[in-house]
């Protein structure tokens, strides 16, 4: 399992997938328009997304809008698809600048996005744009390996990460899923009001 | 429209928690915030909920403590107006051997410091003592704080952690 090359990506070729490398949302060539935020209990937070086609202009649109809207709402350090109502495994992560962040790759986007490796876990409170009003204590691996594709060249990509990203991957692929932080807290006790800071 | 406050204590068995509910949303009650707990092995539980007047809620929870297993309580409640803004949040954990007075002291240095306790939990377990709470504390007086609680935890023999609890932003 932890060599992520059972199930749907057997047979993939390991050396296909390299990081980055000079992908930045310039690349998509498209001004991102910002879309609206869904909140809970939106029925499209809660259902899988589907697989997109990541070189398909609308992939690209798609791309391209959640880094706009990531880029207005503050303290936004990722968001997926479905939070703009979109049932797509697409999502876009920027931690630059975070305190929590140890390896940072900057603002992307990943689209088809799996988890192959995940260790270390560790509990954290999070909270999610779409869930405005609670918070909750959720376990996440510390350590993380992703594998997706970028919009645009559809180049496979592998990301290697940890701390604070690998936590934001991992809330956003549970979008893409149709999973909320609220699928995965510790315990009955564990979601708490947010608080309205001073 | 009504809001009630319900609180359910008595002998735990399966299915408390089911009953009261059914009970409620007969009457159209709507279920908002709970919380329910065994404290001890007894059952526990705290509700929330908007709707019937309390004296419709009160006699159609009376079948439920007829064995005298269980005692229900309903009260009309005023609704919370606008939440003060909070402090900053903090999850407080003592443990130790068990005392008298460990609650009050640990929780008195808080308030002394113009914090709030939110949530709080405490367990014996044989001969240990265990308290966790989350707390709001006024900004910047978090590292004076835990010195005051170090104090205070020194002289009931017991340990304290104080630690940040911020959510990320995801």
């Amino acid at each position: 399992m932890s060599d992520g090359r059972s199930g749907p990506d057997a047979g993939r070729d390991v050396e296909a997938y390299a990081g980055l490398g000079d992908w930045t949302p310039e690349s998509l060539a498209v001004a991102g328009e910002v879309r609206a935020v869904v909140s809970a209990p939106h029925p499209v937070l809660s259902r899988a997304g589907d697989e997109v086609d990541p070189t398909a202009e609308e992939t690209v649109r798609l791309a391209a809008d959640l880094v706009a809207t990531m880029r207005v709402s503050p303290g936004c350090v990722g968001l997926a698809a479905p939070q703009v109502g979109v049932a797509a495994r697409v999502f876009a992560v920027d931690v630059t600048g975070h305190p929590k962040a140890v390896t940072v790759h900057g603002t992307f986007v990943l689209c088809n996005a799996r988890v192959v490796e995940a260790t270390r876990w560790k509990p954290g409170r999070e909270g999610c744009m779409s869930v405005p009003d609670l918070t909750g204590d959720v376990k996440r691996a510390s350590r993380l390996v992703v594998e997706g594709d970028l919009p645009g060249t559809g180049a496979a990509v592998r990301l290697v990460t940890d701390g604070f990203e690998a936590r934001a991957l991992q809330h956003e692929i549970d979008h893409c899923a149709g999973l909320l932080f609220l699928d995965r807290v510790a315990g009955a006790h564990a979601v708490y009001q947010r608080k309205v800071y001073l | 429209m009504n809001e009630l406050a319900i609180t359910v204590i008595g002998r735990d068995r399966p299915g408390i928690v089911a009953d009261v509910a059914e009970v409620l949303a007969r009457l159209g009650a709507n279920l908002t915030d709970s919380t329910m707990t065994r404290l001890r092995g007894h059952f526990a539980m705290t509700l929330i909920c908007t709707g019937p007047d309390a004296a419709e809620v009160e006699t159609a929870l009376t079948p439920l403590a007829a064995e005298g297993q269980l005692l229900a309580t309903v009260r009309a409640v005023t609704p919370d107006g606008e939440v003060a803004p909070a402090g900053e949040p903090y999850v407080l954990a003592v443990h130790g051997s068990d005392r008298m007075g460990i609650v009050a002291a640990m929780t008195r240095v808080l308030v002394d410091a113009g914090g709030n306790v939110t949530d709080l939990s405490t367990r014996l377990a044989g001969s240990l003592y265990v308290v966790l709470a989350e707390v709001e504390l006024p900004s910047g007086v978090a590292e004076a704080v835990i010195g005051r609680l170090h104090r205070t935890a020194a002289e009931l023999g017991v340990e304290v952690t104080l630690r940040p609890a911020d959510p990320d932003l995801l």
